[in-house]
Formats: C-alpha cells, structure tokens, sequence
C-alpha cells in the first residue's frame, strides 16, 4: 500500500501523576477500513483514543491525518479535522432534548445569530428516522430516554457532520441484539462510504465480525496489531492476556519478548 | 420522511383526564401557574389580613391590594429580580455568586463618590454627562469584578463557593468601605435619581403605560402566530386554535391588569402640588383648615384641593428595567448559543467540553454578566434610596439565590428559567412587604422568609418527583 494512512498516532505517550497510561503507541488507520481496538480495563485503549479525539493532550508522540502532521489540542481541533467520537460515557447532556444534543457546540442559526430550534428539530427528525424509526420523544430532554435510544443519538451527533475519522468507544454497551445488529449494519454502510472506524470493544465477537485489523494493548503499550483473517480468537485472548503476539501478527513494544 | 403522519398524536395520550390535556395543549409550564397562583394566594391573604386590622381600599377592604401598595411592591422587587435572573445562569452552570450583595454595595458606592466627591465639584452639580459616566463606570466596574470572580473559578480552579465568599467579605464591607470611607454618600446626581423610580420624571405616566400595555399584548400575539408559523413550516404538531387563543388572552389580561393598577395610582400630593407649581398649573384657592391645608369641596365631601389635581403615575423606571433585563435574559437564555451552551454544561460539564465547548470562557462569561447585572441593581437601589451606603447590599446575596430556587432552579445545576426566577423574587418580596405592611416583629419576618424558601424548594421536589 502506497498511499497514506488516514490516521496515523506515532510513539503516543500520555501520563496521569506518574502512571503511564499509554506508552509509546502506534496505531494507524486507513480510509474505509475499520480498526479494532482490544485490551483489558485500563490497558490504554479509551485513553490511547481520547488523545485523538482531543479529550487528551499527549505528553510525547506525533498524529497525522492522511500523512499531514496535525496539532490537536482539543476537541474543536479534532472535529474540525473530521474526526467524530461517540463515547462510551455517551456525553450526552442529559437536560437538554435530542435535536440541542445533536447540535451542541455547532448550533443552526438564524440569519441574525439565534438558535434554530425548529430546523434543528427537523434535521434531528430526519436523522433519527434513519437511525431509530420508532423515535418519537423529540422534545424531552435526553435523561428521559431509554439506554438505546440515547446511545442512537450520541451515534448520531457523530456521523451526522460528515465526518471522515469515527471512533466508537464500546458503542453497543447499552444495547440489546436487535440494537446491536442494527450499529453493526451501521458500521459497514459508514465504511462502504469510506469511513475510517476506531472500534473499541470488550466483545470479540463484534470485533471479528466488523473489524478488519485489530491491534490489543496491555499496560499501556500495543501487544501487537494483525488482520481479523490471520489470528483466532484463541490467539487475540493471549494477546490480551498474555500479551503473547502470534507469528501473524506485526509485535509492538507490549509484546511478551520469547527470545532473550 | 414520515414526520407529517405523528400530528397530534403521542403514545402517552392513552389515558389523561380534561387537565392533562388542557395543560398539554396550551404547553403552560405548570410550575410557573402554582407560583403564579401562589402569589395571588399570598395576596389576597395578605390583603384581608389586614382588613381585619385597619379597612382599606384594597380588594378585599385590607391595605395589600391596593393600587399604592402594588406598585411599590413591584419596584421593591426590581433590584433582587434584575439580579435573579443572573443567578440562573451561575446555578443552572453548577456555580454560586455569594458576592452578589457585596458588588451592589461597592458599584454603588464608587457611582455615588464618583458623582458627588468628583464629577459634582468638577464639571457642577447637575452636569448632565455626570449620571451618564456614572452609568458606564458602574456596568463595567461590575462586569470586571465578576469577570474576576470567574476567571478565578475557571482558570485557577478554585470552587466559585470560595471565590465569592471572599468577595463577599472582601468587596462590599472592604473595598467598598475603603473607598467611602464607611460614610453614606447623598445625594445623588438630579437625573441619576431616574432610575430608582422616586421622581415624577422617572414615571411612565398612564399614556405611554397603555401603549407599553398594547405593545406587550401585540408581542404575545405575535410571538404565538411566530412559532406557528415556524410550526407549520416544518410540519410539526401545532397547538389547537382554542388554546392557542386561551394563551394569548391569559397573557394580555395579565398585562393589562398589571397596567390597570399601576395607572390607579395617584401622585403623592406633595410632588403633585410641586408640579402644579412648577407648571404654573392653578390649584384651587379653597379655605385653610387648622392645619393650614387648603380644603375644597368635591361634590359633598371635603378633599384637601390639591387632591383636584390627579396625576397617575403608571410604570416607574425600575419596573422597566427590570422587564427589559428580564426579557433580554430569557432571550439569551433560550434563543442564544450561549444559553443553549449554559444548559449543557450545567447537564453534563464533560460532555459540553467534548462537544467542543470552552467552558473555562463561559464560566468567565457568566459570572461577568452577574456582575453586570448586579450593577444594574446597584444603580437602581443607590438611586432609590438616593444614597450610597455601606450596607446596601446586604442580604442581597441570599434574597437572590433563595428566589432563584424558589423560582425553580436546581442547586443541582442545569435546570432553571429566568422568569421563574422573577417570581421567585416577587413571591419573596410579597411575603415580606405583606408582613411590614401588617407591622410584624422583625424577627418573625425572619422566621417566616426562611421557613419559607425551605418548604417551598421541598414542594417543587415533591412536584418534581410525581412528575417524572
């Protein structure tokens, strides 16, 4: 493969008070490709992902969008790269309604600078009639709504502004198969169109379903990336366990070192 | 996009009695009716009250509701009211301002040393840019000290509590005092006095009251028409005709009613005569009583003459401005991405940050516009009171966060309405006008107000709760 990666996150350090939380990472991505991100509580995956979503500023460590060197320092940085996160938390404010969600931070306005409430509802409307057609509670706000239905709007605040770069932190945690079905369906229409995916998930079974490569990390540091095809699931838990990297798979700095 | 085809129409409408649908067709907010309804209950108390003591002209033969008592009672609002709405915006972000009281003193002092110790001996008393400088350096020294207050909350970390409760000791009784010297500082420059609403020229006089009142009416016309309008645009469910009406008529008999009491109420007879005087208006001769006061004869009662001269005086100044602070706020609060922005982060501080949002700058934002405000209720207590004192301010701090809650706002943060918060302060401002009116032991008044504020919030959680 000639051309650059969409993402690339080079040697990314970041350190909480003296703990390393991620240590020298290097992940990358490219376009219509979805990336599974694996690893314990606490191995660094939703952190390694936080930095470059702009929650997080890295502490050492270069990111690239389509071989550029970019600054992201925070997370108006990150969206205006493109790059869309939908969070495991949701972050989701749970006072205001569906379509203020949808917006917030970038806002419809009228010609003379107010709030356009009633178009944003009517996007919101169109929106959510693609994601959950059965949506109806469009004017309370989200702490009303079910699991399901507040997960369908964090997802859709984060592909409803185009965007190129998507990283979805345990996207189904909230949700019943039939839901979960339906984000899978999701994940592959936004990759026909040429989306790259982060997907960072606790469920091998999603990943080997939906991901074209993984990469696990343990303790901070990347165990080893390899494409779905090449490893079993047998061989991903011991690199999440374990840390051992299988002969398929291309070894990072975390991986269990066999050879004195 | 199968939007049209769910007019009207809800899941939960299955089963609702003749008041649910009532309150959901016309989207009253029912909180604001029980404080509403709550006000008129404290009147109407307050005034049979004290019938029972001394009979009136009021309503109900007290002194409460009476043309006089009314409109007094809506400018003893004005300054908490103006500074409530304020407090909205800090609470509903998760933040207090306890320095509110403290500002108003120090604003009103510096305004009242700057117009009597420099502009007044320096360009003569009277000057008229003296009420104008003294105007701006009042609004931008109080928006600078509560951006103060906010940069240290947001930008240093330290709890807003802390920040503004030692501007609480620190501002109003410290600088303040500093710069009086703890002296009270009268009088005011003649025109500055305007906007406290104690002078003839500071009232709107029954005329340009009415047309305040059909314009007020015509904006409630038009803002339901509006957000039809905007309705049908997108197709969306509308409100039926009926209640469409019924909110209209509700708002406008509430306007003109508010307007029919405040034009009942006649000049004080000194100012009236003054008047007279000045505008070489003719009072009846009429014969000295042995109180050397001119009487006459009105058909067959004996009336001092100079009560021949009615002169109404309509909305005052503070009232004015306290509307015109009110509907800006709501405006900001709810039409605004700044106010959208104030919600969400009082809902979830993480989430506004990771949608992209500088809360550090809206924390500053906010916490200027309290001070903002607070020095639009600095001026408005100074020119009422025609002095500066080192205690102006006082209890200021509390009677503003007592009505913002009583008004409906969450300590909690990220729930709370401006116009909820207006009556919070009118309901407060009743309950204690109503007990100075019936001459209660101050203490009392105390223990009421308080007890008060407590069972009210306990209420609205009650209300909140069999909600959800």
């Amino acid at each position: 493969m000639t051309t650059a990666p969409l993402v690339e996150m080079r040697d990314i350090s970041i350190a909480f008070g003296g703990i390393k939380a991620v240590d020298h990472a290097t992940i990358d991505l490219f376009p219509g490709e979805v990336v599974g991100l694996l690893g314990h509580n606490g191995a660094g995956k939703s952190t390694l992902i936080k930095v470059l979503s702009g929650a997080y500023q890295r502490d050492a460590g270069q990111i690239f969008i389509n071989g550029q060197e970019v600054s992201i320092n925070n997370p108006r940085d990150a969206k205006a790269l493109g790059i869309e996160t939908i969070y495991q938390t949701l972050a989701l404010a749970d006072n205001i309604d569906a379509a203020a969600n949808l917006y917030l931070g970038r806002e419809l306005r009228t010609r003379v600078g107010t709030l356009d409430d009633v178009a944003m509802e009517a996007e919101c409307r169109k929106v959510m009639g693609r994601l959950n057609p059965n949506f109806r509670r469009f004017k309370e706000p989200v702490k009303a709504l079910s699991g399901g239905q507040r997960q369908s709007v964090a997802i859709a605040r984060a592909i409803h502004f185009n965007a190129r770069i998507l990283i979805m932190d345990e996207p189904t945690a909230a949700l019943g198969p039939q839901e979960t079905a339906q984000v899978g369906e999701l994940i592959k229409q936004l990759k026909a169109e040429g989306i790259g995916i982060f997907l960072i998930s606790h469920d091998l079974h999603d990943v080997f379903d939906l991901a074209d490569r993984l990469t696990v990390m343990k303790n901070g540091r990347v165990v080893g990336t390899a494409r779905t095809a090449d490893v079993s699931h047998h061989d991903v838990l011991g690199m999440i366990i374990a840390g051992e990297c299988p002969a398929k798979a291309i070894p990072g700095p975390g991986a269990l070192r066999d050879v004195a | 996009m199968g939007v049209t085809s769910e007019t009207g129409s809800s899941p939960a409408q299955v089963q609702e009695g003749p008041v649910a649908r009532f309150f959901r067709a016309t989207e009253i907010d029912v909180r604001m009716l029980g404080m509403a309804g709550a006000i008129i209950v404290v009147w109407c108390i307050f005034d049979v009250w004290s019938g029972m003591k001394i009979a009136n002209e009021g309503l109900f033969g007290g002194s409460f509701l009476t043309p006089r008592n009314l409109w007094n009672l809506l400018n003893q609002t004005a300054s908490i009211a103006i500074m409530a709405t304020g407090m909205v915006l800090v609470i509903v972000m998760r933040h207090i301002d306890l320095s509110v009281g403290a500002m108003v003193t120090l604003v009103a002092t510096v305004s009242a040393v700057l117009q009597v110790q420099h502009l007044g001996p320096a360009l003569g008393v009277g000057h008229w840019s003296i009420w104008i400088a003294a105007t701006v350096v009042a609004l931008a020294l109080g928006a600078a000290v509560g951006a103060t207050n906010g940069y240290l909350t947001a930008f240093l970390g330290i709890p807003s509590f802390i920040v503004t409760l030692g501007g609480l000791i620190a501002y109003g009784k410290g600088f303040g005092f500093y710069i009086s010297e703890g002296v009270t500082i009268a009088p005011l420059d003649k025109t500055f006095k305007i906007v406290g609403g104690g002078v003839p020229d500071s009232w709107l006089g029954p005329f340009w009251s009415w047309v305040l009142a059909a314009v007020a009416c015509a904006s409630i016309a038009l803002g339901v028409f509006n957000g039809r309008k905007q309705r049908m645009r997108f197709n969306f469910p509308l409100r039926p005709i009926w209640a469409e009406i019924f909110v209209i008529v509700m708002g406008c008999i509430a306007v003109l009613g508010a307007t029919h009491a405040v034009n009942s109420y006649p000049w004080p007879h000194k100012l009236a005569e003054q008047y007279a005087l000045a505008n070489g208006i003719a009072i009846p001769p009429g014969v000295e009583n042995k109180a050397g006061i001119a009487i006459c004869m009105a058909a067959d009662k004996v009336v001092r003459c100079a009560d021949g001269l009615v002169y109404y005086t309509g909305y005052a100044v503070p009232v004015l401005i306290t509307l015109a602070v009110g509907f800006a706020m709501t405006f900001i609060a709810t039409r605004t991405p700044f106010g959208r922005y104030v919600y969400a982060i009082g809902g979830n501080p993480e989430a506004a940050e990771l949608a992209g949002i500088n809360t550090k700058a809206m924390t500053v934002k906010v916490f200027s516009l309290m001070g903002l405000l607070a020095a639009i209720s600095a001026l408005v207590a100074s020119a009422r009171l025609d002095a500066a004192t080192v205690s102006l301010g006082d209890w200021n701090e509390l009677y503003v966060i007592a009505a913002a809650v009583i008004g409906g706002t969450s300590l909690a943060g990220g729930l709370g309405t401006i116009y909820g918060a207006m009556l919070g302060a009118l309901l407060m401002q009743s309950i204690i006008s109503g007990m100075q009116l019936l001459n209660l032991p101050s203490a009392w008044q105390n223990i009421v107000v308080g007890s008060f504020l407590v069972v009210a919030v306990y209420v609205d959680q009650i209300y909140r709760r069999r909600v959800k």
